[in-house]
């Protein structure tokens, strides 16, 4: 597809056509009032390297990843990116972001999701995982959407360690066809297994829980499936792939449906997105997932291939009656993932795993050694942390901002009950200089 | 041409129904299978569940096609064919006999006088297909 503008001399043979004089005439029904009467009060344009030097002047308010030391988390990490990802997926055979139109031709695209698919189903202990969602919030709905039609009830028993975002992102999605979301509340960080029980009916489709919560604390994901199980729901699990090299998958827990952030395996921060959405699911429940999927056959000749498997489940074959109304995959950010576990391997990963804790552990009882600074639950934690601060944590945030450290995220705008308190995330590429640093100068931050 | 069993009862939507006592056998046509081709699967309302007359009680797949299962008849679901999960192909092999679907206890033999006979069904028949 071209993007060349057209001429006067190609607009004047288009008008011509119609029958109009110029484009004005085409404008003629719009009343004058409703129209601006002078040109857009715009800059005129600028040379290439005017506007780059602009560019980069604005680019450098940012506070990045990059040149601050990032303790921020809840659902973005600063997890390292191998330098090889970046170099792969420039290849022209690879760069795209979809899956293809014509998908059978793209053999080595549809190579690398089966690929993905079957990583994803490993690390989260599930038997098929899709080629990929939006990101964890739009996989969770997809999921819950799926547990209703599975189940045939209306009602979503969700935890309030979910994060809380991907809640909100739940309740847009059931508006339409009206499930009814019930909230679990916590005790000392993780779901109050008690109320879980009350919560949790004949007409609940889906339990959720978190693993580890938005809080960073670990659920109890068997006494959760447990408890869904008896009243014959689903169990979907929040989780983050990249923890799970060192945690033990969902699927060995009771999962029946794994969904979740993949944005750790390999995808930049990129100031909040393009995220990966993942998705995996029990076996006898792969005819109601969402989005695509690729097989491994065999052609005539009986040679290795891959296709786009199931496709009656979705929306060109099915219409309205389809899973879900996802059509494409974020193909990109899924070979990122797999070129990242490709690198990384069973050991990488869950060295990346036990880095993280280690660190996180290390600052969790670096920071609530200052005066004042306590962590908010007991509950253990894996790679983020819950502290409640005796000052205001968005003027905590201010202050280490000028130390050039992304201090966490003040839980606040979330919920009241938290106001006091940060959300600190602590990834393997964190330092001791960076976490003594951050210890220091919250020291005299809350002093 | 289609075969078309004069000892059943049929739907415009190309189900059939054999009645047996106070129970009605249901499945897919002949000229259903064929117009849906190689069927792959077969999604069947559990024993116990209840169907009503005229509304979807499954779904059938074949490689190019997902098609609705429309109950002929109001009913509790006391049989269905276990065999289709493994075998959705015999939907295709034997429409009439191994193919069959499910079996229903029925709430109201009145609803057969609705349905079409084998003349009628071939007749709609005759005007359809490709």
């Amino acid at each position: 597809m071209r993007y060349i503008s057209n001429t006067p001399a190609q607009q004047k043979e288009m008008l011509g056509v119609i029958g109009a004089t110029s484009i004005e005439d085409l404008l003629v029904r719009i009343p004058a009032k409703a129209r601006l009467s002078r040109p857009l009060n715009l800059p005129s344009a600028m040379a290439e390297m005017d506007l780059v030097r602009h560019l980069r002047g604005i680019a450098a308010q940012n506070a990045s990843a990059e040149d601050f030391a990032c303790f921020l988390g809840a659902g973005s990490y600063d997890h390292s990116v191998p330098s090889p990802i970046n170099h792969l997926i420039s290849r022209g055979e690879f760069f795209t972001a979809y899956t293809p139109y014509q998908p059978e031709a793209s053999q080595g695209t549809l190579r690398s999701i089966f690929e993905y698919q079957t990583m994803i189903a490993e690390l989260t202990g599930m038997d098929v995982a899709n080629a990929s969602l939006y990101d964890g919030g739009s996989s969770l709905a997809e999921g819950v959407l799926m547990a209703h039609a599975v189940t045939g009830r209306d009602g979503i028993v969700l935890s309030r360690g979910v994060n809380p975002l991907y809640r909100q992102v739940v309740e847009t999605y059931v508006e339409g066809p009206s499930l009814r979301i019930t909230s679990a509340p916590l005790a000392d960080g993780i779901t109050d297994g008690d109320a879980l029980k009350k919560a949790v009916t004949e007409k609940t489709a889906a339990v959720v829980v978190q693993y580890p919560n938005f809080f960073g604390c670990l659920e109890d994901v068997k006494g959760a499936a447990e408890v869904a199980h008896a009243a014959g729901a689903l169990l979907i699990v929040v989780a983050d792939p990249v923890n799970l090299g060192l945690l033990e998958p969902p699927g060995a827990l009771g999962a029946d449906l794994v969904v979740g952030e993949g944005q750790g395996l390999g995808v930049p921060m990129s100031f909040g997105g393009p995220n990966l959405g993942v998705f995996a699911a029990k076996q006898e429940l792969v005819r109601r997932m969402p989005g695509r999927l690729v097989g491994a056959t065999v052609d005539l000749d009986g040679r290795r291939g891959f296709v786009l498997t199931l496709q009656t489940r979705e929306q060109h074959i099915r219409r309205e009656k389809a899973t879900s109304n996802i059509c494409t995959n974020v193909a990109l950010c899924a070979l990122m993932a797999t070129i990242y576990v490709s690198i990384m391997g069973k050991r990488g990963i869950r060295k990346v795993g036990e880095l993280s804790v280690a660190k996180a552990h290390y600052a969790a009882t670096a920071f609530s050694k200052v005066p004042g600074v306590r962590l908010r639950f007991g509950s253990p934690f894996f790679k983020e942390f819950t502290l409640q601060l005796p000052k205001a944590p968005d003027r905590v945030v201010k202050r280490l901002a000028k130390e050039r450290i992304l201090a966490g995220l003040p839980l606040k705008p979330f919920d009241r009950q938290y106001k006091d308190c940060l959300l600190v995330a602590v990834t393997e590429k964190r330092t001791r200089d960076e976490i003594d640093a951050y210890a220091a100068a919250l020291a005299v931050a809350v002093a | 041409m289609a075969q078309v069993p004069a000892d059943l009862k049929y739907t415009r939507e190309h189900e059939w129904a054999k009645v047996e006592g106070d129970r009605a056998r249901i499945g897919i046509t002949a000229f259903a299978q064929e117009q849906l081709g190689d069927v792959v699967f077969v999604e069947l309302p559990k024993v116990g569940a209840k169907v009503t007359a005229a509304q979807t009680f499954g779904v059938v797949e074949s490689v190019k096609a997902v098609s609705d299962l429309f109950a002929p008849l109001t009913g509790e679901v006391v049989e269905t064919n276990a065999e289709l999960v493994k075998k959705p192909e015999t939907v295709n092999s034997d429409p009439y006999g191994q193919g069959w679907m499910i079996v229903v206890k029925l709430a109201n033999p009145k609803e057969l006088d609705g349905l079409l006979s084998a003349a009628d069904y071939e007749q709609l028949v005759a005007g359809a297909g490709h």
